[in-house]
């Protein structure tokens, strides 16, 4: 049993009340920071402890913090990116739904930190439901005193809102994020200039993951330092892995950073193996963004190391072998599924959500889409392939956010790993294109 | 400078462009959509990109989008690089995905940005082989086609619409590959420069409609430079011609005045020149038929005015040289101005003001840097649209003071929005009613023209106490007195706007004290005064007897013939009086291009060329003279009005004008006559010059048609027609190269076919063109102190029993003589009104529609009502020349009239 930082007390009853959480020793790091820490004092701790944003880029928060300009005159703002959107990832949401006090407390401390004096939540628009949960919880903040002026009677005052989206997995990109808190349409903002500079209503703005916020209390309480021991090298603390796909536990885990893969795959403390007894396939480690790995280069590195739940380790072997942490979105396959069928999937997702502003992703996610559908579909010529791998290799890099990349990457490493599978559609279509049938290996592309 | 290299080669350009910016200045092609010169930079299409390499030894690179990087010393780019050349083209080839192909029937085609960056890219081999989205086009009025098929979503029509021109009823709908640019619903597009987003598009998405009921393609048009005959701005525009009529009005960049835009009135009105109402023939009305030639036309009038004793009128959207011309053949004694009474004494006002004040008259660009400004009197919108969207950019100087301490560069057109937010200003509007700028000014007051006078005059006098105190202010006008003087006073460039459109001399004077008040102060202060027409300025600069004193010189038999020139008297004068005077004349000549009730009146009528058919000069508000050319020959019989007039002058054997031959010995005439003008004759190159030995053609070199456009008369080629009046010819023969830039027919460089192509003509990017910009200034300020203030300070306004002040508004599709005569523009003219507020309206027993009659001028005139509560109780706004509304000198007290019975039950027929 690994240490439990965010979900320690997630089945405690009564844990979504304020004095459930309290008597858990709930809100103990606002009064610890408000009280008796600097704000300086409180980044210094969170730069300590070497935590990295959970969102998926795996930035120091820390070092986020410390870059927040504080310009004389303007407001700073702290936002919550509760957008949490990304295919095959779930875990924000069940911290904020079981325990929303943790993010709250997560947020005034932080909000402390950074000197901000309104901060928001932006919750992803289809989770209606836990956005009354976290207003009631901030209501009752407000009544007893942890929110509002004078928090404690300490002096800091704080404002806390939390805003829905209205459902476009763009929104959960920072700067789309910030234009479409401000009323407008949730387009990328090229950067620099960066958030922290010219961030929400051209103010100074640290935009970070709920997961993140919500690691903040412990650190406070328990120091920096001690959060550090947790993990391993660079990658420290506790992270939570929302797994699925073809296992025989899916859910939402926490773990220790630095788990060894096959432990977090095969144990029953976690995923508890492949579902009804099936081969490995291929998992996305990360959320659907990350590029796709086959079974065995998951478990072990192209060197034949034995991989672990680290950043580093993850994407030991660049984007030839290896791929991404991202934000714990773990979706593993079994020897049914189609890699073809799954791309395809994925890329008429990231087509559906491309916000339309830069041409490449705006217009290329659409074609990647309309080629894997036809090679789905036994419709596709060998030419496609490549001039598939073309396509998002013009996106990669080119864009204005993030989300060309996220699309490119499922594709390109797909391609790249799962090459005969595609060249099987091509060639044996009928069969490719049979119901549930799946390409098996290197006989099934030899013979017809 | 700042040395950059490009391709290795080095270069020295100017700090603080982006790269896009410099290679193009630099004269190297390189694609681009989404960036435009006049809104910088987003970012969006990823056309631009160019690979930056970190030093001389790094061969890898990093592919940059060049718009949005800055110019720095010593970086390294690299424009063909095969990784940056080869992402380019995948760029095109992702905007070709979806976009139609349909150039052989797209109004785009010959003049499309998107063929020139499709060549320019190299793209060409298609790979995408699915089904192209469709979408429904919208109806957006009698302006602009739609056609989003063609759209390559490069976010450029809705920046130029909401964020540069503050237009609410475009947006971008919908996301990923189906974004979808219009309005929320079809309906006419409401702002007033809408007709750019033609060429803002670089595709066919949003084309001009009035081109398609006549359309020709850019390359077939026989075009010249023109100024805009629409209001006193004189905008640069070029306008086509194929097959005799007018086809299309484009924008002509003029780094000074206009930049890359022009308003719908100017773009739009062009259709009167086309007009079925048109004078085409010399008319005698005593002959039958009544249309007669030339000859014998002037022969009619050497026997009748040969004894005459003759009178003339000019007119304020005249040429120059047509009124000097007249002014000539009739005597400096007997030329008066056709215009309105207290028109002449506004512009007379005007004139003086800007001669004799301190303050600096801004040109149009200046007013887009002006740092705080304060418009008295005046509805920019509908009296001076350009001047309104100039404004519009200069709310924008103080904000973006945080942009460059943010060391942002302005161009970074997304982020510098992010920063500024919705801070404005400041911008102070004191006006008759509320205008469009409202929404944009940090204080506005609705008032009377002597309470807005005022107001002016109390803001003077807290700036300088040389000027006159204003007593009896209210509190509230004594603090926005207060705000208005302190943001002048601390603006680095603060800018007063007035102008003759209040019809109120108080508002001009209060405006010429505040502006040499600032100039105590503040050395680089401007002024900006609007006038009516084209060619006010001009006119008065002229100078020439009252209209009244023509009517008295019939009336009194001092005169008994007259010669109006392109003129209706109808609109500048009470009826009663015109038609006593066209009554009382012996013989009465007009030279006009279309029939209104003067032309009616006349017995001789001679068609004058419009601003197509003519060339001459203008003089705008600002005092700058600039030349418009004839678009195209026209047949003998239709000529300049100048020339109709050396034609009457050597038929009667007159000693000045039996010598001028063509424009420029007019022009040589009237430099010499008046000392003020000796600019003019440097506005533009004389007929005689040339380039190469050779003149500049109006036609391009793709031309088609020339030899069989005419088959259907005749199958020989006839020779071509001549232009002795300037060193532009009618055909495609000529230099090919760039000329100077006030006779720049069309923009055009090789693989550049779009109005983009500008690019090529500009000594920077969205500076002056090439050897400098068109026209020439006439008037600078002479004094560095205003000696004089003007001390009459007017009394506040007070309503009268059973009367209303009426007071002039304005309307940008409608109050214009010949615009109005446009199809489209009428389309968007409201219909006549009397504008009043609530409680007058209340206390007359009216609703909104309701008649309401009043006497004034001794007309009677009844006009339905409108509620307007930003009109200030005891006055009334009367649209001026509106159809259907008549003409009164404005402002002026208008006596209600009793009401008409109102029947409580119909009254039955009894049968």
């Amino acid at each position: 049993m690994g240490l439990k930082i965010l979900t320690e007390h997630i089945n405690v009853p009564g844990i979504n009340t304020l004095e459930t959480y309290r008597k858990m020793g709930g809100y103990r790091s606002v009064e610890k920071a408000v009280k008796t820490m600097t704000s300086e004092e409180v980044v210094e701790e969170v730069k300590k402890s070497g935590l990295r944003g959970r969102g998926g880029a795996g930035f120091p928060t820390g070092l986020k913090w410390s870059f927040l300009a504080k310009p004389e005159g303007k407001p700073r703002y702290l936002v919550c990116n509760a957008d949490e959107s990304e295919p095959g990832t779930f875990k924000d949401r069940v911290l904020m739904e079981k325990i929303p006090h943790a993010l709250i407390e997560g947020m005034i401390t932080s909000s402390y930190a950074l000197g901000a004096r309104t901060s928001y939540i932006y919750i992803r628009g289809e989770l209606m439901f836990v956005l009354r949960i976290l207003e009631k919880a901030i209501a009752e903040c407000y009544a007893a005193g942890l929110l509002g002026e004078n928090i404690l009677g300490s002096g800091y005052s704080l404002d806390l809102h939390v805003h829905p989206g209205g459902g476009a997995y763009i929104c959960g990109e920072e700067t789309a994020l910030l234009e479409s808190l401000e009323g407008k349409r949730g387009n990328p903002r090229n950067k620099p200039p960066f958030p922290a500079v010219w961030g929400l209503y051209g103010c100074p703005t640290v935009v970070n993951n709920v997961e993140s916020i919500a690691s903040v209390p412990w650190i406070i309480n328990n120091t920096g330092d001690e959060y550090a021991k947790i993990g391993v090298g660079r990658s420290t603390g506790t992270k939570l892995i929302s797994a699925s796909g073809h296992i025989n536990n899916p859910g939402v885990y926490e773990i220790e950073l630095g788990l060894p893969v096959e432990e977090f795959l095969f144990s029953d403390e976690y995923c508890g193996g492949i579902w009804k007894g099936r081969k490995f396939k291929a998992i996305v480690a990360g959320g659907s963004s990350v590029p796709i790995l086959p079974g065995e280069l998951f478990l072990k590195t192209a060197e034949g190391t034995p991989r672990l739940m680290t950043y580093e380790s993850l994407s030991e072997g660049g984007f030839v072998s290896g791929t991404m942490l991202g934000s714990g979105g773990f979706i593993v396959m079994d020897d049914t599924t189609c890699i073809v069928r799954n791309t395809w999937n994925f890329s008429r997702f990231y087509h559906h959500e491309s916000c339309g502003q830069c041409s490449p992703c705006r217009e290329g996610t659409g074609w990647m889409e309309k080629i894997l559908h036809r090679l789905e579909h036994g419709h596709g010529n060998m030419h496609d392939i490549d001039l598939l791998v073309n396509v998002s290799k013009q996106i990669e890099g080119n864009t204005i956010c993030p989300l060309g990349d996220a699309a490119a990457w499922p594709v390109a490493s797909a391609v790249r790993h799962f090459r005969d599978e595609f060249e099987w559609h091509v060639k044996h279509p009928e069969k490719a294109t049979a119901p549930g049938a799946v390409y098996s290996g290197a006989e099934d592309l030899a013979f017809a | 400078m700042a040395t950059i290299y490009i391709d290795n080669v080095p270069y020295e350009v100017k700090p603080g462009k982006n790269l896009l910016e410099a290679c193009l200045t630099l004269g190297i092609n390189l694609p681009y959509f989404c960036w435009h010169p006049a809104m910088g930079s987003v970012g969006a299409c990823r056309q631009c990109a160019v690979k930056v390499f970190k030093d001389e030894a790094d061969t890898k690179g990093r592919l940059i989008m060049s718009c949005m990087e800055p110019v720095r010393d010593n970086i390294r780019l690299s424009v063909d690089e095969p990784e940056a050349k080869e992402f380019r083209e995948h760029v095109i080839e992702w905007l070709m995905t979806n976009h139609p192909h349909d150039c052989a029937v797209c109004d785009e085609g010959g003049a499309c940005h998107l063929q020139d960056m499709t060549v320019m890219s190299g793209h060409n081999y298609r790979r995408y082989e699915y089904k192209k989205r469709t979408y429904q086009n919208q109806y957006l009025g009698p302006f602009l086609n739609h056609e989003m098929n063609r759209c390559i979503q490069c976010y450029r029509c809705v920046r130029f619409y909401k964020d540069y021109a503050g237009g609410h009823d475009l947006d971008v709908f919908a996301a990923h590959n189906h974004v979808y640019f219009g309005r929320h619903e079809n309906g006419v597009l409401e702002n007033e420069f809408s007709g750019n987003l033609a060429e803002v598009c670089p595709t066919g998405v949003f084309t001009d409609k009035t081109l398609k009921q006549h359309y020709t393609r850019k390359w077939d048009l026989t075009m010249a430079p023109s100024v805009c005959q629409h209001c006193s701005l004189g905008c640069n525009i070029s306008a086509g011609e194929r097959y005799g009529s007018l086809r299309q009005i484009t924008s002509r960049y003029n780094g000074e005045v206009n930049g890359y835009f022009i308003c719908d009135r100017g773009r739009f009105g062009y259709e009167f020149v086309n007009s079925p109402a048109r004078i085409r023939k010399a008319l005698v009305r005593t002959h039958l038929p009544e249309a007669v030639t030339k000859e014998v036309a002037l022969q009619e009038i050497w026997g009748e005015l040969r004894q005459a004793r003759l009178i003339g009128i000019g007119s304020p959207r005249a040429s120059l040289e047509s009124n000097f011309a007249l002014k000539a053949l009739v005597g400096e004694n007997n030329f008066h101005l056709g215009v309105d009474e207290n028109d002449q004494d506004l512009v007379d006002l005007s004139l003086k003001i800007l001669r004799k004040g301190p303050a600096r008259n801004f040109s149009l660009r200046e007013v887009e840097t002006a740092d705080a400004v304060f418009i008295l009197g005046e509805d920019l919108t509908n009296t001076a649209p350009m001047l309104a969207l100039a404004v519009r950019q200069s709310v924008r100087q103080q904000p973006l003071a945080q942009v460059a301490q943010a060391s942002i560069p302005f161009w970074q057109d997304a982020a510098a929005r992010e920063l500024v937010q919705d801070k404005k200003g400041p911008l102070f509007i004191a006006s008759i009613t509320a205008t469009k700028l409202d929404e944009i000014a940090t204080a506005t007051a609705h008032a009377s023209p002597d309470a807005i006078a005022r107001l002016g005059f109390a803001v003077a006098n807290l700036i300088s106490e040389n000027s006159p105190v204003v007593t009896h202010l209210s509190e509230a006008e004594e603090t926005m007195a207060q705000q208005i003087a302190d943001a002048l006073k601390t603006a680095k460039k603060p800018l007063i706007i007035s102008g003759c459109a209040s019809g109120s001399e108080a508002v001009l004077k209060a405006a010429a004290n505040i502006a040499g008040a600032l100039c105590e102060q503040v050395k680089t202060a401007g002024i900006v005064l609007t006038v009516p027409e084209c060619n006010s300025l001009g006119l008065a600069m002229l100078g020439g007897h009252r209209l009244e004193s023509a009517f008295e010189a019939i009336q009194n038999g001092y005169a008994d013939s007259v010669i109006i020139l392109e003129n209706n008297l109808y609109r500048c004068a009470n009826k009663t009086a015109v038609d006593s005077f066209l009554g009382h004349a012996k013989e009465v000549l007009v030279l006009d291009h279309l029939h209104h009730a003067t032309t009616e009146k006349a017995r001789i009528v001679l068609p004058a060329g419009t601003f197509a058919e003519a060339d001459g000069t203008l003089v705008n508000n600002e005092g700058r003279a600039q030349r418009f050319y004839q678009v195209y020959p026209t047949p003998e019989d239709l000529q300049e009005s100048w020339r109709w007039l050396i034609n009457i002058g050597t038929s009667l054997r007159h000693p000045v004008l039996s010598n001028w031959k063509n424009l420029d010995d007019i022009n040589q005439a009237l430099a010499e006559a008046d000392n003020q003008f000796k600019g003019i004759l440097a506005a533009a190159p004389p007929a005689e010059f040339r380039i190469a030995g050779q003149k500049i053609p109006r036609e391009s070199h793709r031309f088609s048609g020339r030899t069989a456009m005419n088959a259907h008369h005749a199958v020989s080629e006839p020779k071509p027609p001549e232009d002795p009046d300037t060193p532009l010819t009618f055909t495609m023969e000529g230099y090919r190269g760039e000329p100077p830039s006030s006779i720049i027919p069309f923009f055009w460089s090789p693989g550049w076919n779009s109005i983009q192509s500008v690019n090529k003509y500009q000594e920077e990017i969205g500076g002056h063109l090439h050897h400098g910009d068109p026209g020439i200034r006439l008037i600078e300020p002479v004094q560095t102190n205003l000696t004089h203030y003007f001390s009459e300070v007017p009394e506040d306004f007070a309503p009268l029993q059973n009367h209303l002040f009426m007071v002039p508004l304005y309307h940008i599709f409608g109050s214009e003589e010949q615009s109005i005569l446009a199809p489209g523009i009428a389309q968007r003219a409201p219909e006549p009104y009397v504008a009043i507020c609530e409680a007058d309206a209340h206390a007359l027993q009216l609703k909104e529609g309701n008649n309401l009659d009043f006497s004034l001028e001794h007309q009677i005139i009844r006009l339905p009502v409108k509620i307007n509560n930003d009109i200030t109780k005891g006055t009334a706004g009367l649209p001026k020349g509106l159809p259907g509304v008549p003409y009164a000198e404005l402002p002026a007290w208008a006596i209600i009239l009793k009401q008409e019975t109102t029947w409580k039950h119909q009254p039955q027929i009894i049968s």
